[in-house]
């Protein structure tokens, strides 16, 4: 990745010190009162999409009472679009290890992990070479705090957190009930906490420059700036650190080609925003959030070919346990092929949108909750295109 | 004390204990939340969804099965939101279900089919997806059988199988639109470690898993008159069968359904409860053989503890699981493979009856039955001794097809010979009965005296449902041909449902425990809650269908296997002594171990 590809911010990117685990041996010193106080004074959400403020959730998990917690770092990066993990583990592996052994020290865990998406196996050699060099110094540092890496079979539902306790137990890839949350029980039935590789990323810059520095990016809902994957129409893809906040009209002026119909923002799970709302978007948690996927569609494009693939994704990708869920995305897919054909009338897309509503209302888990995200967004903006 | 937590639901203010479910406090209001994947027996899987509630500042609607109270909930189960999100959802099953409900065995009985006629679903609002999927319909088992196209993946079968149960021949196989409920690499039942209990055709909502059914075979024999149709009817047959015609659970019926069997045509009408207790004369002697071989003989390859065999799931299962403890199974056939050898021997021969004409019908509150019946050792009459098993539900339905009026029936009795029961016969149907009718019988022979408690009840070994029971019984002042017993502390153990059964056999496995007889029913409560049993069965029915069995052992007069007097009279015309050659030949087999997939 060359220079140019990296824009506004360099902090997640942005070089170690000389020292290694200096961050670390630092925070190390500071009692888990002053960390969670600056976590929560940076305002810092989870960069997973969810957004789920971070302070939060290590404080209700240390609260929990329990013999053993963990920390759980989610590598399983399968949202299409998304490939801003990949490349932060390539190039910083270090501040994610550190995230990690801080939340160790905040929450009371000795064991942390990683769960690598199966397609990233690749990394695992420079990956091991990195953890040694942690485990070293967390000895060295008196910290006892393990991390272990464990690798995904490609299931995209196992990036949904209770699916991913499950997969790690070793059971079938499937959301459990809510609640218990993660905080109370999660992996091995524990309190756990489960965080994206750049929140924990974001927590070791908060831990470095203080939480005043960390809070003049981004604004009061988002707060500190995000790596975005930019794909599709767009002369030059790839990963970019921005601030949060940001309009799409600004947005799609630096990355679109000038003929950009719509954008994708956060994925396949994620919402279409057609060029007349550009200017009124905010990327961000007080308008649409993103785990960082961000796909350009031009005027080439068909909206209704990009909801058919992202349908059938989801009919593929769901685990199959919950009804509106695994009948919901074939009827949804069928439907629009059936109304394409003309086999259907246009109304039943009412019948359909109606269907994706209750989807988002009784689904089990995320994965089937936001599949209405892309299909009414996309059915909205783009009717004509999937009657003709 | 638990805590109790206030909430509300449907504008009425309740206060339930805390740990409740939205689902169940609903339900102290009589307010019937639909379902389909919960089940009383089975943890939560909230998967189905149907059972979901609108909940005030909540922007989802979350399942009341899975969704625990909590303090100043308010709760709407019939909202606009509500009807249509759960309208939704059955519509949706029923896209990817085969509703061909006329061809369906569970017409009438089905959960999906009462909630689409509930929810008025005639407006087929989605695509029908059937045609497009590759469903199977697995026939080859003789006991069960799967169809796919009938499944809506609610995974009762799954849990049953896993958690009641610890065989795990069913499992979820594939994601997304393919998911499908599976066995081992897709192997039919047959092949696999199913043991046929059929716990999860007790529970399927559908026609996805039904036993085999052979009641137009049963018409066939009945109405062929070079035919002479024998029947025997289980235990806990009579304690349910109510259930299936309409009746309140807990009911006992033997005279009713006695009755109704003449009525339909069974040449004969007579009861698995003789071979019961003659199972508890033969078992309870080669009980007492195999510890005196052990204690007095010192003999190193007599096998102890000794284990039950009437169970035909649990025989799969060790067969499968614990194939090194084969040689600890009583080698007495269960009471109705004993029954039928009987009936094409000593029956026939005292009918004069050829017993090529003889067609052997058993009721059993069982699936498992069915393959036992068709298992090749049960064969030693040279004919197949049991032609046909009929569950305690197909004969409710033989019943329903004959136009009788069941409640109306006269009590009437069963027929002589071999028709003869007694209260340690009967208690075979619940757990632990099988143990205190043995109990009954051996302390008596040994001693001369009856069983040490009162009214002959012995409550220690009555088992409870899902728990391992363990009891010993000190034998004491022994007549002078048993002095090796004197002083003996006989340990019993008693498990019901299959996960019981594992723990048990691993305790002993691990040397952790000294038993010296074990009684194992495959369903959870013994056969009362057996895969055969008309469904609902659940924890409450189990309980008053226990109640019942009881009651029945306290209303024989006799109450004793060895006071049975057609047991006696068939060791005097036929078998001549218990452990005899003739019943070697006959009452007596052996099983084979099974692959663990």
């Amino acid at each position: 990745m060359s220079e140019q590809t990296l824009k506004r911010v360099d902090l997640i990117f942005g070089e170690y010190s000389n020292v290694k685990y200096k961050v670390l041996a630092d925070t190390l010193k500071r009692s888990n009162e002053e960390i969670l106080k600056d976590l929560l004074d940076s305002g810092l959400r989870g960069r997973g999409g969810a957004g789920f403020p971070t302070a939060m959730k290590w404080k209700y998990t240390a609260e929990t009472p329990s013999d053993e917690r963990f920390v759980i770092c989610n590598a399983d990066e399968g949202e299409p679009g998304t490939f801003k993990d990949r490349e932060i583990l390539l190039r910083v592996p270090r501040k994610v290890f550190s995230g990690m052994a801080i939340c160790g020290k905040v929450i009371g865990a000795k064991k942390g992990y990683m769960y690598l998406r199966g397609e990233y196996r690749f990394m695992i050699p420079e990956l091991m070479k990195e953890l040694e060099i942690y485990n070293d110094h967390a000895k060295m540092l008196g910290h006892d705090f393990e991390i272990e890496i464990r690798l995904g079979s490609g299931a995209y539902i196992c990036g949904e957190e209770s699916a991913l306790f499950e997969s790690m137990e070793g059971g079938r890839g499937e959301p459990r009930n809510k609640p218990p949350y993660p905080t109370i029980s999660g992996f091995m039935k524990k309190p756990t906490v489960i965080n994206n590789v750049e929140t924990f990323v974001n927590v070791m810059m908060i831990m470095r420059l203080g939480p005043e520095q960390y809070k003049k990016l981004g604004t009061t809902d988002s707060r500190g700036s995000k790596v975005f994957s930019v794909s599709g129409d767009t002369p030059i893809p790839g990963i970019y650190e921005l601030e949060l906040g940001m309009s799409l009209d600004r947005f799609v002026d630096e990355f679109g080609d000038g003929d950009t119909k719509a954008v994708q923002v956060g994925g396949a799970s994620g919402f279409c925003v057609p060029r007349k709302k550009f200017k009124e978007t905010v990327i961000g948690f007080e308008g649409v959030p993103t785990g960082g996927s961000m796909m350009i569609f031009n005027s080439s494009r068909s909206m209704y070919n990009v909801l058919h693939n992202y349908l059938e994704f989801f009919e593929e990708e769901s685990c199959g346990q919950c009804t509106p869920c695994r009948v919901g995305c074939q009827q949804l897919r069928k439907g629009i092929v059936a109304v394409k054909k003309g086999e259907k009338k246009a109304v039943y897309l009412d019948q359909l949108m109606k269907l994706s509503e209750s989807m988002k209302l009784t689904a089990k888990c995320g994965l089937g909750q936001s599949v209405a995200n892309s299909f009414s967004s996309i059915v909205n903006n783009f009717k004509e295109e999937m009657i003709y | 004390m638990s805590k109790k937590i206030n909430l509300t639901i449907d504008g009425i203010k309740v206060s339930v204990d805390e740990g409740m479910t939205i689902l169940e406090a609903a339900r102290t209001l009589n307010i019937h939340i639909p379902t389909l994947c919960y089940h009383e027996d089975l943890c939560v899987a909230g998967n189905c969804r149907v059972c979901v509630v609108e909940q005030e500042k909540v922007k989802n609607l979350p399942a009341s099965c899975a969704m625990p109270v909590a303090e100043g909930m308010i709760i709407h189960t019939n909202s606009m939101k509500v009807r249509m999100a759960r309208k939704h959802i059955v519509e949706l099953l029923l896209s990817e279900h085969n509703a061909d409900c006329t061809k369906c065995y569970k017409n009438g009985n089905c959960e999906l089919q009462g909630l689409a006629s509930q929810m008025l679903t005639g407006d087929h609002l989605f695509l029908d997806l059937v045609p497009d999927k590759n469903y199977t319909i697995d026939m080859f088992n003789t006991a069960i059988v799967k169809d796919d196209s009938r499944c809506i993946r609610c995974q009762r079968c799954v849990r049953t199988c896993e958690e009641l149960q610890s065989v795990s021949a069913l499992g979820v196989a594939y994601k997304g639109d393919k998911m499908k409920i599976s066995t081992f690499f897709e192997h039919p039942l047959f092949e696999v470690v199913c043991t046929n209990c059929g716990q999860c055709v007790n529970r399927c909502p559908t026609g996805a898993l039904i036993e085999r059914n052979y009641i137009d075979q049963v018409w066939d024999a009945i109405y062929d008159p070079t035919k002479h149709v024998v029947v025997q009817t289980a235990p806990a047959v009579r304690i349910a069968l109510g259930e299936a015609l309409g009746l309140a659970p807990g009911k006992i019926v033997t005279g009713k359904m006695v009755a109704a069997l003449k009525r339909l045509g069974f040449d004969s009408v007579l009861d698995t409860d003789f071979t019961a207790d003659l199972t508890i004369i033969e078992e309870g002697h080669e009980l007492l053989t195999r510890l005196k071989g052990a204690l007095v003989d010192k003999d190193p390859t007599v096998a102890l503890p000794m284990a039950t065999s009437c169970s035909p799931g649990w025989i799969k299962f060790i067969e499968h699981t614990f194939p090194e403890y084969l040689a600890n199974l009583s080698t007495c056939k269960s009471p109705q493979q004993m029954f039928g050898a009987l009936a094409k021997t000593y029956y026939a021969q005292k009918r004069k009856i050829d017993p090529k004409n003889i067609v052997s019908v058993s009721i059993m509150p069982c699936t498992a039955k069915k393959f036992e019946a068709n298992r090749p050792e049960m064969r030693s009459s040279g004919y197949k001794d049991v032609d046909y098993v009929l569950t305690t539900r197909e004969l409710g339905i033989m019943i329903k097809q004959a136009g009788l009026e069941f409640e109306g029936l006269p009590e009437e009795k069963f027929d002589s010979f071999m028709g003869a029961s007694t209260g340690a016969a009967v208690i075979f149907g619940s757990t632990g009965g099988v143990m205190e009718a043995a109990l009954r019988t051996v302390y008596e022979v040994v001693t001369g005296r009856e069983v040490p408690f009162d009214g002959l009840n012995i409550v220690p070994v009555r088992g409870t449902e899902g728990e391992i029971r363990e009891a010993t019984i000190r034998i004491e002042k022994v007549k002078p041909e048993w002095s090796f017993l004197e002083g003996v502390d006989l340990n019993c153990v008693v498990a019901n449902g299959l996960a019981n059964a594992k723990k048990v056999m691993q305790n002993v496995k691990d040397g952790k425990a000294n038993y010296h007889f074990i009684e194992i029913m495959a369903c959870p409560g013994g056969c009362l809650g057996g895969g055969g049993q008309p469904i609902p069965t659940n924890k409450d029915i189990r309980s008053k269908r226990k109640s019942a069995i009881y009651e029945e052992d306290m209303g024989m007069p006799i109450r004793k296997s060895h006071e049975n007097p057609e047991v006696a009279a068939i060791y005097e015309e036929f078998l001549e002594k218990p452990l005899g050659h003739k019943s070697h030949e006959l009452l007596h087999t052996h099983y084979t171990p099974r692959k663990r997939y």
